[in-house]
């Protein structure tokens, strides 16, 4: 832990040292609509502490999980699928890669008419940007496994089954890992464009309100909730990464 | 050779072709390996000297022809024979014992307790006590192969098929590995094959050198090495052995086209 603060010293300090350019800069302009402070923003975090953490952060917490468990069967299932069958993989490794072609965010609010405000067009959303790099990323993991461990496998007489197990599973667990922590900021993102477009709560929805009443502090004061949120999420899944994975590259 | 007893592996008229090859790389082949001995089959790179052993571990289907080990047809059995490659292949994510213990765990019917203390116990066979527990990346070159060979032991196969295990490692690391190779096939009574492009290695382990005499390869020729076992070292400056050296070195050069 020590260690580790230690080496963020660095990016600590230019950040510090930018927050305070920040500062500067807001205080300068004196325009609180356009550009709020840093200190500003976070005194209408705390004013706001009611709504925000009881209402809004919930709502796109649990678009959040949802889209994101979705994405997780979805992503695990086409890259199982995929590396399991080359007729599957031609089948739909195209068109995994065409779908990132789609502008979300310009079509989501078709979803809003097709789902409504409630959750699930948000949810939609989310899946659609992160199912993405779950699928490519564990289907490369799976790809990453050595021919030749499979066959000396083979020799001893071992199933397809348990190759799969032995070897493919340990092969795609970094990558794996790895994609959960490109997934979880993206699945926060998705979320909030969702909510940014059509909905009845949610932090991006919040944000989007307070623009409407020219609140700058109001309009940064829920996204710096979202990334506090995404940081300490994709900590978490670098703590159960440290945990499970004993291994990460070829030595 | 002993007619009469079972062989240890037998090759009947066996070819085989690639895929996308006009010809056969492996052309009616016949082979009688004696249970216990020791050959090194010794060839050009890219002779198709592995593509035998590939036929042998069920790696590749036969096109024509049967093989038989320890009179079984092949690929009847499991783990019938210990193949062991180039590359040690331990799994990186798994500790040494569990690496050596795979043969057991894909063959079944064993506790892992019991696995763990067959595993440890080949390791300290194979000259690596208290290895167990380590990653295998802090294993160096020679003791990865050791610990390799503990796993092919344990698929508990009289036929072990080593395709150039030394080969990787350094001349002082390799020439005490071969004399360790000796040791372990006089204690534990295996058949092995062993593929080399190393002539000198070949003379030194082999009871008889196999020199592969073609590309496609319709025979082996048995060139037997008239030195003794247990070997050391110094038989190599044997005059008798240096003439066949020289001889099987210009045999094989014909094969290579540079």
């Amino acid at each position: 832990m020590k260690g580790a603060c230690k080496a963020n010293l660095p990016a600590l300090l230019f950040l510090f040292a930018l927050l305070l350019l920040w500062q500067a800069g807001a205080m300068g302009m004196d325009a609180a609509y356009i550009l709020p402070s840093p200190i500003q923003i976070l005194q209408k975090l705390w004013e706001l502490r009611g709504p925000l953490f009881t209402v809004h952060l919930p709502a796109t917490m649990a678009v959040t999980a949802i889209g994101l468990a979705i994405s997780l069967v979805l992503g695990l299932a086409l890259a199982v699928a995929m590396d399991g069958s080359a007729l599957v993989r031609r089948m739909l490794y195209p068109l995994v890669v065409v779908s990132q072609t789609i502008p979300t965010t310009a079509i989501a609010p078709l979803f809003v008419l097709w789902f409504g405000y409630g959750i699930w067009s948000k949810v939609l959303v989310t899946v659609l940007i992160t199912f993405f790099p779950i699928t490519i990323t564990v289907y490369d993991g799976l790809r990453s496994a050595k021919t030749e461990m499979a066959e000396l496998l083979r020799t001893y007489g071992a199933t397809r089954r348990e190759i799969f197990l032995k070897i493919k599973v340990p092969c795609a667990l970094p990558y794996f890992f790895s994609a959960v922590k490109m997934a979880v900021p993206m699945s926060v993102i998705g979320a909030a464009i969702g909510e940014w477009l059509g909905a009845k709560s949610g932090l991006g929805y919040f944000s989007r309100r307070m623009m409407t009443q020219l609140d700058g502090a109001g309009v940064f004061a829920p996204i710096v909730l979202l990334s506090v949120v995404a940081m300490a999420a994709v900590g978490a899944v670098a703590l159960l990464e440290r945990r499970f994975v004993r291994w990460r590259g070829e030595s | 050779m002993d007619a009469g007893a079972v062989s240890a592996l037998e090759l009947e008229g066996v070819s085989y072709q690639y895929p996308g090859e006009a010809f056969d790389i492996v052309d009616n082949l016949s082979l009688r390996v004696e249970k216990g001995s020791f050959h090194c089959i010794v060839g050009a790179s890219g002779c198709g000297k592995s593509t035998i052993f590939r036929l042998i571990n069920g790696l590749l289907p036969l096109k024509a022809g049967a093989i038989r080990i320890g009179g079984v047809p092949a690929g009847t059995g499991k783990g019938a024979c210990g193949y062991m490659p180039q590359k040690d292949l331990l799994f990186p994510w798994r500790t040494v014992w569990e690496n050596v213990a795979l043969p057991l765990e894909i063959q079944g019917g064993c506790s892992k307790r019991e696995r763990r203390e067959r595993a440890q116990a080949a390791l300290e066979d194979a000259g690596l006590p208290g290895c167990g527990d380590k990653m295998p990346q802090e294993l160096s070159g020679g003791m990865r192969q050791r610990a390799a060979f503990a796993r092919t032991m344990l698929t508990g196969s009289d036929l072990l098929l080593l395709d150039e295990p030394f080969s990787a490692l350094d001349f002082l690391t390799r020439i005490s590995m071969q004399e360790w190779l000796l040791s372990q096939w006089q204690r534990h009574q295996k058949t092995i094959l062993f593929i080399t492009h190393d002539v000198e290695e070949a003379l030194f382990l082999s009871s008889s050198v196999l020199a592969v005499e073609s590309t496609p390869i319709r025979a082996l020729r048995e060139i037997p090495v008239p030195a003794a076992f247990p070997r050391d070292r110094s038989c190599l400056k044997d005059p008798e052995l240096v003439e066949l050296k020289e001889r099987l070195i210009a045999h094989l050069r014909k094969q290579v086209t540079p």
